[in-house]
C-alpha cells in the first residue's frame, strides 16, 4: 500500500509539467478513477481544504490523500496495535515524498550543472530572451485570476475595495519594500473582522425584525 | 548560521504561501533578495526553469535556493523540508478535525469570507513579483519590451479571442502554453544577443 501511494505520486510528480494545479486533473484520474481510493465528493472536497491550508496545492493533497488512504487500510497484521496509529502518517510520508522527489532531484541536477553553465556566452543569450517572457508570464495570468476572483458576484459584495486593497498591497510590497508574510496576516485580520461585523449586523436585524 | 537562516526563510514561505505557485514567487522573492542569496536575474532564471521542468514551483525555488546558497545538497533538503513543514502540521489537523467531525469547513462564513479575500490579496502579491522583477536586469534593451509584450498577449490569448470553433481553440490554446513560449523565447534571445 505505502509502495503504491508513493509509485502513484511519483507518476503524477514526474509527468506534471507547470505547477500544483495541472497535477490535480491527473491526481483525481489516479486517485478516484483509478485506484478508488475516495470518491469524487471526497476529492473535490479535498482540493478545497488543500487550497484553503498554506504551503503547496499538490503537495497539501498528498498529505490529505496519504493520511485517508492509511487511515482505511491499515495491514491486518497491524491492526490492534500501536502500529496501527503510526500507518497514517507512513502513508502521508510515502505520498509526499512521491511527489515531491522527482522535481527536486530534477531541479538539483540543474542547479548543479547550471552554476557552472550560466556564465557561456550562448547561455547567456538564451536566458536573456527569457528573462521578460518569465515577466509576462507572471503578469498575465492576473486578467483571469481578477475575473475568477469576482466571481460568481462581479464586483458586489465590496469586491471593489477588495480590489483596491489588492492594488495596495502591490504598492506596498513594490516601492515600500513591506514583506508579503504581513500582507497576507492583515488580509486575514481584515476578512475575520468584516466577517465578524457582518454577522453581528445580520443578527441584530433578525432580533429587530 | 546560513542553514538556520535558510530554514526560518522557508518555513515562513511555507507558512503564508497562500494561493498557489505564482502567489508564493513574492514571498520566496522578497526573502532570497533580502538575504542576497540570488539576484535578480537569477531568481527569474530559475523562475524559468521551474516552468520548464516538472513539479510546484515552489518547490522547484526551495531545491535550487537551497543549493546555491550553501553548494551543498543539504542544503536543498533543509529549504524544501523547511518549506513543506508547516503545510504539513496544519493539514495533518485538518485531517483529524475532519475524519473527527466531518465539519463543511466550506459553509463556515469566517472559513468563506477569508478565503475570499485571500483570493484578492493573492492578485497584489502576484502584480508586485511581477513588478519587481522589471529591472535593468530582466529588461535590458528595447528587445527586451517586445518580447514582454508578444509573450503577454499570446498568454491572455485564450480571453482575448472567443471562438466556437475547436480547431481554432486547439492552436490558441498551443500558442499560450507557457512551456513553448519561453523556448520561443530563448531561441529569440540566442537569435539576438548571440
Amino acid at each position: 500500500m505505502l509502495l503504491r501511494l508513493f509509485w502513484t505520486y511519483l507518476k503524477v510528480g514526474t509527468f506534471t509539467l507547470g505547477g500544483g494545479y495541472a497535477m490535480l486533473p491527473l491526481i483525481q484520474r489516479e486517485v478516484v478513477d483509478y485506484r478508488k481510493w475516495i470518491d469524487e465528493t471526497e476529492f473535490l472536497n479535498m482540493i478545497a481544504l488543500a487550497q484553503a491550508a498554506p504551503g503547496l496545492i499538490a503537495v497539501n493533497s498528498a498529505i490529505f490523500i496519504g493520511h485517508e488512504v492509511g487511515s482505511r487500510n491499515v495491514p491486518a497484521a497491524w491492526s490492534n496495535t500501536w502500529r496501527a496509529a503510526v500507518y497514517p502518517y507512513l502513508a502521508v510520508a510515502a505520498a509526499v515524498f512521491g511527489a515531491v522527489l522527482p522535481s527536486f532531484v530534477i531541479i538539483l541536477a540543474i542547479a548543479m550543472v547550471f552554476a557552472d553553465y550560466h556564465h557561456l556566452p550562448a547561455v547567456e543569450a538564451v536566458m536573456k530572451g527569457v528573462r521578460p517572457a518569465v515577466v509576462a508570464l507572471i503578469a498575465a495570468p492576473l486578467l483571469r485570476m481578477t475575473l475568477k476572483a469576482n466571481n460568481p458576484k462581479p464586483f458586489r459584495d465590496g469586491g471593489v475595495l477588495l480590489l483596491a486593497w489588492a492594488l495596495a498591497a502591490a504598492m506596498l510590497i513594490w516601492l515600500a519594500n513591506v514583506s508579503p508574510v504581513y500582507i497576507i496576516v492583515a488580509t486575514i485580520l481584515l476578512a475575520l473582522i468584516s466577517t465578524w461585523l457582518g454577522e453581528r449586523r445580520r443578527l441584530h436585524n433578525k432580533v429587530n425584525r | 548560521m546560513l542553514y538556520l537562516q535558510l530554514f526560518i526563510s522557508f518555513f515562513k514561505i511555507g507558512l503564508f504561501g497562500f494561493g498557489g505557485g505564482l502567489a508564493i514567487l513574492s514571498l520566496i522573492q522578497h526573502e532570497v533578495l533580502t538575504y542576497g542569496w540570488m539576484t535578480e536575474a537569477e531568481f527569474v532564471d530559475i523562475v524559468a526553469i521551474s516552468q520548464v521542468t516538472p513539479g510546484p514551483i515552489g518547490i522547484n525555488c526551495a531545491t535550487y535556493v537551497g543549493y546555491t546558497a550553501t553548494q551543498s545538497v543539504w542544503g536543498s533538503v533543509l529549504a524544501t523540508g523547511a518549506m513543506i513543514l508547516p503545510g504539513l502540521i496544519i493539514m495533518l489537523l485538518i485531517c483529524r478535525v475532519y475524519r473527527a467531525l466531518s465539519i463543511r469547513f466550506a459553509d463556515n462564513p469566517y472559513f468563506r469570507n477569508t478565503l475570499r479575500y485571500l483570493r484578492f490579496a493573492v492578485l497584489g502579491l502576484i502584480a508586485a513579483a511581477a513588478l519587481l522583477l522589471i529591472t535593468p536586469a530582466t529588461f535590458i534593451d528595447n528587445n527586451s519590451i517586445i518580447l514582454f509584450a508578444a509573450v503577454f498577449v499570446l498568454t491572455i490569448l485564450p480571453q482575448l479571442v472567443r471562438t466556437k470553433q475547436p480547431a481554432v481553440q486547439q492552436v490558441i490554446s498551443l500558442l499560450s502554453h507557457p512551456i513553448l513560449l519561453i523556448v520561443l523565447a530563448g531561441v529569440a534571445g540566442y537569435c539576438i544577443y548571440r
